[in-house]
């Protein structure tokens, strides 16, 4: 009995019962019986003529005795409840979503992956400012123990409640360092002690905050770091990156490791006005010049020197290329490419347009490698722009376009509207498998042309004869990202489905978890 | 008509827990192409992946199992399917028919003797050869009790499962429950449970010469059951029962569910046990919170809490509000009472009125301001269920109070709401 429950008599009498029992009555002699005079009474009749099965009589009389006279304990001192929480709860049925969501079931009807809605479910409820129902904070603060991209929605989810049962549980002790670092002292000790990740989260955090205090964390321990820990710190920059950070990314230019040197390059080329852009600006101008007859003339580096190394550049290709054609391409990824715009007075378009010509032979290499870079450098920089005119409208083929750079990433540096817009276009005339990273880079909830553009290509593949299962990310995509007014015509898709066909089972999940998907939002309306 | 055993007590037959887990589907109708029950014997042909169906018999006076498939177990998941649905759905296998020829012969090389389907005779003869058996039991589970005794706990750990297999073989599924149980008791418990069960056994040798209530106690605790029919024949309790708290746990291939009720006008407890069946919704479906007008009938015993619910009487309805609750000293006292009347008590269902959880040294309490009550055995979903609901102020909890601690079952919120603190119950 180690219930905390005291039993109003001695305990040395039953502690000498066990002990008998344990040893056994043939080695050990029975206890002298003890307690209250009706104890002891009702003791002496026990038959000892066997005195196994005498013990086992005293033991049962004692052990009911000790149960039938148990007291509690004398009362705790609860602690202060949490802070009120002003949020108003969720509606009902919200909750009643909430543990289905959290359970991965969604009762009835064949759905497709729940643990992909969920996501969207919290960032909704957190946005619309509602407090979980008590009981379900801890089934919400367990998913996302199991799942850290869950955690910045439910560490503003669970609320005050929430912290407070993180301090009680072990378990959920993220949220405390999620959470726990309001105060300057919360952050240090997070930066001081906590493991890598919630180290980079939590200078993540700061920098969104407080760019000047993010730098000063990360200065404070720079030296101390590992280098693969630098490397990943130095990435967190790119949070707020400014003018005020030039000095220690200059700085970084001289670190141990190769690849910090190269990062913290790559970060001062896309600062404007930063002196490493200016001495890129100087090297990619004398190595591309425009003649006067409008062509580019091109004069790849002869050699990769200490002041271009020391400024991100290696003097050998990772991949193996030509040692000229790395070095070009280099600069120019870094060049700020106002410098372009600037130097020879035209617009992007009209540079793209110009013939590039070799200085040397005369021949145009170094067209595509001038386009490859300029992609990089409108990636980098972010430069609309730039990435507009090198889009270009959207490619009937999409292998043979010839889109310099990677289409996806330069989408992204793209408005919204325009991204869905070019997306849309794409593919109306290319099949879902060729715009998956495309769709990827798209703002979600898709906006209704897209979100057609999709099913109707979706409905081409079926009617093509590809499997569904080659299109099986596009189809994820779809299920978080279609306009909730497209739905019916995904349901019409899966009634007009030959049946029994693997497309008609997935047109009917893909209708079905639309449903749920409108049906939960629906309910999250204020 | 032949006493339909209690699903507990086939339950307790199964070898193991891997035969007990495998028989599930063959306790459904549709595992069987064709069932019958006569002469105290109950028979199906059961389609197996191929060939001839396998044909199982038992013979309910030995038990004794038959079966044509391969297995070396007995009895096999298709003798403990086959009963199962005969003890859970008797329309399924109906009374009286006359048992098939293979059946008669196969189970019966003992047993050529034609009895009358309804003969009363036979059936107090059977109530008797049973009775005897138990008694045997008991006398053999007592000696070997001592013996463990004499030798010592602290010696090499006896074979429990033999001797359970032998009281199974007694007819005595309570009391092989309970050696089951001897092996799952932490040390400092074992004394009490052996002397518990000696007591038991003890009990059950004297059970004529004891007073009605308590040899009704003592029978049902040994592993007699009685048939809801003849329960729901007798007297019977209405009301308007409220549901306290509802528990399920997984046996074998089965799911349990107990369910505790509270008498608005009789403050009455009782707690209704149910198994789900294969493919079928469990009967009892009065959620918590909800009440109804019903009657129930109680099993006999000196403290009658183990009920079956009559006809319904009407719609389960919510019913918000906390019940009446007691201080956590008035719990442990009523559960002390309950262990002086039913020394096989282990806990005693109590809603505690404005308790609020709070951390202490050796783990969680629900405390008043008199007294505190350690929080028992409990999943660490249901527990913190409860702590965030409470949110540090008192409320109403309902659970079992026994000498393990304060299991909790469901809690009401501020607002009146129930909520089932198993992760079935969504908030």
């Amino acid at each position: 009995m180690n219930s905390g429950l005291n039993s109003g008599m001695t305990g040395d009498y039953w502690a000498d019962l066990q002990s008998t029992a344990l040893l056994g009555t043939d080695r050990r002699a029975l206890p002298q019986a003890d307690g209250s005079a009706a104890a002891v009474a009702a003791a002496a009749t026990v038959d000892r003529s066997d005195p196994a099965t005498a013990l086992l009589e005293l033991a049962a009389l004692a052990v009911v005795r000790r149960r039938a006279g148990l007291l509690p304990p004398p009362a705790a001192r609860p602690e202060q409840p949490p802070p009120a929480d002003p949020r108003p709860e969720l509606p009902e049925p919200a909750a009643r979503r909430l543990t289905a969501l959290l359970a991965g079931r969604a009762g009835g009807g064949a759905l497709a992956n729940l643990t992909e809605l969920l996501p969207q479910w919290l960032a909704t409820a957190r946005e619309r400012g509602y407090r979980p129902p008590a009981a379900q904070v801890p089934a919400l603060l367990e998913a996302a123990r199991a799942r850290s991209e869950l955690r910045g929605d439910v560490v503003v989810l669970v609320g005050p409640l929430g912290r407070r049962l993180a301090e009680q549980n072990p378990d959920w002790r993220y949220l405390m360092r999620t959470t726990g670092v309001d105060g300057p002292a919360g952050a240090d000790r997070v930066w001081q002690e906590g493991l890598f990740a919630e180290r980079v989260t939590q200078l993540t955090r700061l920098r969104r905050r407080d760019p000047a205090a993010g730098l000063a964390l990360l200065a404070g321990t720079w030296p101390a770091e590992r280098a693969e820990d630098r490397l990943l710190f130095l990435d967190a920059l790119q949070e707020g990156l400014g003018p005020a950070d030039e000095p220690f990314l200059e700085a970084a230019l001289g670190d141990r490791s190769k690849n910090v040197r190269a990062t913290a390059a790559e970060l001062l080329s896309t600062l404007p006005g930063s002196a490493l852009g200016h001495r890129m600006a100087e090297r990619a101008l004398a190595a591309v010049r425009l003649t006067p007859d409008g062509t580019l003339l091109v004069e790849p580096p002869t050699s990769c020197d200490a002041s271009l190394q020391r400024d991100g550049i290696p003097p050998k290709s990772p991949t193996g290329r030509g040692e000229q054609a790395w070095w070009l391409g280099e600069i120019l990824a870094a060049t700020p490419l106002t410098a372009w715009t600037t130097a020879f007075g035209r617009s992007p378009a009209q540079l793209l347009a110009l013939p590039v010509v070799d200085a040397a032979s005369g021949g145009d290499q170094w067209r595509d490698e001038l386009r490859e870079a300029w992609a990089r450098a409108a990636v980098r920089q972010g430069d609309a722009d730039w990435a507009r005119v090198l889009l270009g409208p959207a490619p009937r083929r999409a292998r043979s376009a010839g889109i310099a750079g990677s289409p996806a990433k330069l989408l992204a540096v793209l408005p919204p509207a325009e991204r869905a817009a070019w997306t849309a276009a794409f593919l109306r005339v290319n099949g879902p498998g060729e715009a998956f990273q495309l769709l990827g880079a798209c703002a979600t909830p898709w906006t209704p042309p897209l979100s057609t553009a999709v099913v109707a290509a979706l409905e081409r593949a079926a009617a093509a004869g590809s499997y569904p299962w080659n299109h099986s990310g596009v189809l994820g995509l779809t299920e978080r990202s279609l306009a909730p007014a497209t739905a019916p015509a995904v349901a019409a898709l899966a009634a007009d489905a030959a049946p029994d066909t693997a497309w008609a089972e997935t047109f009917g999940r893909l209708a079905g978890t639309l449903r749920f998907r409108a049906e939960m939002l629906a309910e999250l309306e204020p | 008509m032949e006493e339909r055993w209690s699903t507990e007590h086939i339950l307790s037959l199964a070898p193991d827990a891997a035969s007990r887990a495998a028989a599930g589907p063959f306790s459904a109708p549709a595992a069987w192409s064709a069932v019958g029950s006569a002469d105290g014997t109950v028979w199906g042909l059961c389609a197996g992946s191929g060939g001839a169906p396998y044909r199982t018999v038992v013979e309910l006076t030995g038990p004794a199992y038959q079966c044509s498939c391969p297995s070396r177990k007995s009895p096999c998941k298709h003798a403990l399917g086959l009963l199962l649905l005969w003890s859970r759905q008797p329309q399924a296998v109906p009374d009286g028919g006359t048992s098939a020829d293979w059946a008669a012969n196969g189970a019966a090389g003992r047993q050529r003797a034609a009895r009358g389907p309804a003969d009363p005779v036979a059936a107090r003869r059977r109530a008797e050869r049973r009775a005897a058996r138990v008694a045997d039991g008991a006398r053999e589970l007592r000696l070997r009790l001592a013996d463990r005794v004499r030798q010592g706990l602290a010696g090499a750990a006896g074979d429990w499962d033999e001797v359970a297999a032998r009281m199974v073989d007694a007819q005595a599924p309570g009391l092989a429950a309970r050696v089951r149980e001897l092996a799952t008791l932490p040390s400092e418990e074992q004394l009490a449970g052996y002397a518990l069960l000696d007591l038991l056994a003890a009990a059950y040798q004297r059970v004529d010469e004891l007073p009605g209530a308590l040899a009704a106690t003592v029978r049902s605790r040994v592993g007699f059951s009685i048939d809801s029919a003849e329960l729901l024949a007798g007297p019977t309790v209405r009301d308007r029962w409220l549901a306290l708290g509802c528990r399920e746990r997984v046996e074998g291939p089965l799911t349990s569910r107990r369910l505790w009720l509270r008498g608005a006008r009789s403050g009455r407890q009782a707690v209704l046990l149910d198994y789900d069946r294969p493919g079928q919704p469990a009967e009892l479906a009065l959620p918590v919170g909800h009440s109804m007008e019903a009657e129930l009938a109680f099993h006999p015993g000196v403290r009658p809490l183990r009920a079956v619910l009559g006809p319904r009487q009407d719609t389960p309805v919510p019913t918000p509000g906390p019940p009446r609750g007691r201080t956590v000293a008035e719990a442990v006292a009523d559960y002390g009472e309950a262990v002086a009347e039913d020394p096989w008590t282990d806990a005693w269902p109590v809603p505690l009125a404005e308790v609020v959880p709070v951390r202490g040294p050796d783990g969680w309490l629900l405390t008043d301001d008199q007294g505190a009550l350690p929080v028992g055995e409990v999943d660490s979903t249901a527990l913190w269920r409860l702590v965030a609901v409470a949110e540090g102020r008192p409320l109403t909890v309902f659970g079992e109070c026994g000498h393990r601690g304060f299991t909790p079952v469901t809690v009401w919120d501020r607002t009146g709401r129930a909520i089932d603190l198993s992760l079935r119950g969504a908030a």
